[in-house]
């Protein structure tokens, strides 16, 4: 068990039956009562933020959470495979676990993948990915100033929108967080 | 992040605007020793042990009020002060205290009296009180009603921790494992009223329940509270003024109850300070504040942090 001079940036604990890890903390001390630890963390399963004031003295029950970098491979039915880059080990993620993640997620890339009580619980993809665009309406040639766009799927099944120039075969650079088109690499 | 060159110039005039006040209103400044046999007994204050027995002050009030059972009134004392494992942005170990003593005056004056200081302090920091929301009157609340306001709970001041306890669960604020009754309170004070008052004005909070009395005298109408008021500003916690107590009797057996929490916590248990106690039966209906003085400056100037008011 942790208390509360254990809390530092990045530590993993329970809170009302989920992991949580710590974003911020602060001293905080009425002067006639206890010490608290202000303390902000987020929830490793939804990634919803709360903020706590945890006295001195109180227990903390470490999270049991890991994260290990792992290659995924492909999708069966149901579920992706990964792969643990050291020993080789398979795992299966249901889709469900993915979700819309899964749209941004090449075959053969590494990911960050969260660990909770040994089962799989999420993915972290890296920040930009650079794909081909595999479906979208005719371009518009020289309409490339208007910030207009259209939407256009990509090669990993995300649906994005892009600027009206972008044609299939074009590949452009994504960012994976919010989904937003980046910019052009190369042509068709 | 360090004091800037003109952060500190706004805390030497501050310093000397403070000191020219109570020379006017008619104050003698006094020192008391920074190093004791008795440091505040208060079950969450800790002092820093200071060789040979001693320990450095958390506060001195002690030695204060033997000088106004003396007979001096009224006095004010700026001295540094020591809280063992106090550091954050509102708080470090060593600190700047003011505090001041007015015999057979009403706490109602010391309210006024920080109204005064906080306006010239923010004046002596170039800045105009009114323009920043800390002009002359503040607002002036009960413990009693903030909890009704804020958390929905009916304090009294005579619920037993357990009753305490049930009344902050029903009301949603997760209490942990806490049983004692100021655990209990400010769990649900930091959770509930804390952000409140520091999204408000200038603050005075009156009336604080019994069980948090210390060193202030019981409410001559409604026993469950105390002569007791906090200042908030801005979120930062500035002053907690007494109406004294001066019954040696109630003063030696809240000593000995907190020094049996302290005993029972596995935390050291400092002499109880006779000589205070000697004095109380001479001492005059009194009342006395403590303000922070770093918190004063942080105040005034803006500050986030209170390292940014300290040179070192």
């Amino acid at each position: 068990m942790y208390d509360t001079s254990d809390i530092r940036k990045g530590l993993k604990i329970m809170i009302d039956g989920s992991p949580y890890t710590v974003v911020e903390f602060q001293f905080v001390k009425p002067g006639k009562g206890a010490a608290f630890t202000r303390t902000k963390m987020k929830n490793l399963l939804t990634g919803g933020v709360l903020e706590r004031n945890l006295r001195s003295g109180e227990r903390l029950e470490p999270a049991d959470v890991e994260t290990k970098t792992m290659q995924y491979l492909y999708a069966d039915a149901d579920s992706f495979v990964f792969m643990d880059t050291t020993t080789y080990d398979q795992v299966q993620i249901p889709k469900a676990t993915i979700g819309d993640q899964a749209g941004f997620m090449p075959e053969n890339t590494n990911v960050e993948v969260l660990f909770f009580n040994g089962r799989a619980v999420g993915v972290t993809l890296p920040n930009f990915i650079e794909q081909a665009v595999v479906e979208a309406d005719p371009g518009h040639r020289g309409d490339t100033a208007t910030g207009a766009t259209k939407p256009a799927k990509i090669s990993t099944g995300a649906s994005i929108n892009v600027p009206l120039f972008i044609n299939v075969g074009d590949v452009i650079k994504i960012d994976t967080r919010n989904g937003q088109y980046l910019e052009r690499l190369s042509r068709a | 992040m360090p004091a800037t060159r003109a952060a500190l110039e706004a805390r030497g005039r501050i310093l000397r605007a403070v000191r020219a006040w109570f020379e006017r209103e008619g104050f003698l400044e006094v020192s008391t020793p920074a190093r004791v046999l008795s440091p505040g007994q208060e079950v969450h204050l800790d002092a820093i042990p200071a060789a040979d027995g001693h320990w450095l002050i958390t506060s001195p009030e002690y030695h204060l009020k033997r000088l106004v059972a003396d007979g001096l009134s009224p006095i004010f004392e700026i001295c540094r002060c020591w809280r063992a494992e106090e550091t954050g942005p509102h708080h470090r170990t060593e600190f700047t205290m003011l505090e001041w003593y007015r015999a057979n005056a009403p706490l109602e004056v010391l309210a006024a009296d920080c109204e005064a200081l906080v306006s010239l302090a923010v004046q002596a920091a170039g800045r105009d009180p009114a323009a920043l929301g800390l002009g002359a009157p503040f607002a002036r609340t009960s413990v009693r009603e903030l909890f009704a306001r804020h958390a929905g709970i009916a304090l009294t001041g005579g619920e037993t921790a357990a009753e305490l306890r049930a009344a902050a669960e029903s009301a949603g604020v997760g209490i942990g494992t806490a049983t004692a009754w100021d655990d209990i309170f400010y769990q649900v004070f930091l959770d509930r009223i804390e952000p409140e008052l520091a999204r408000s004005g200038p603050t005075f909070v009156f009336d604080w329940p019994a069980p948090l009395g210390a060193l202030a005298r019981p409410h001559p109408r409604d026993p469950r509270v105390v002569e007791r008021f906090e200042l908030y500003a801005a979120g930062l916690e500035l002053a907690n003024a007494f109406g004294e107590l001066t019954d040696p009797v109630e003063q030696r057996r809240r000593f000995e109850e907190e020094a049996g929490i302290r005993a029972a916590r596995g935390k050291a248990v400092y002499p109880i300070d006779e000589a205070l106690l000697a004095a109380l039966p001479q001492m005059p209906p009194t009342a006395g504040i403590a303000l922070g003085l770093d918190r004063l400056i942080m105040l005034a100037t803006g500050a986030r942090d209170i390292s940014e008011v300290q040179a070192f």
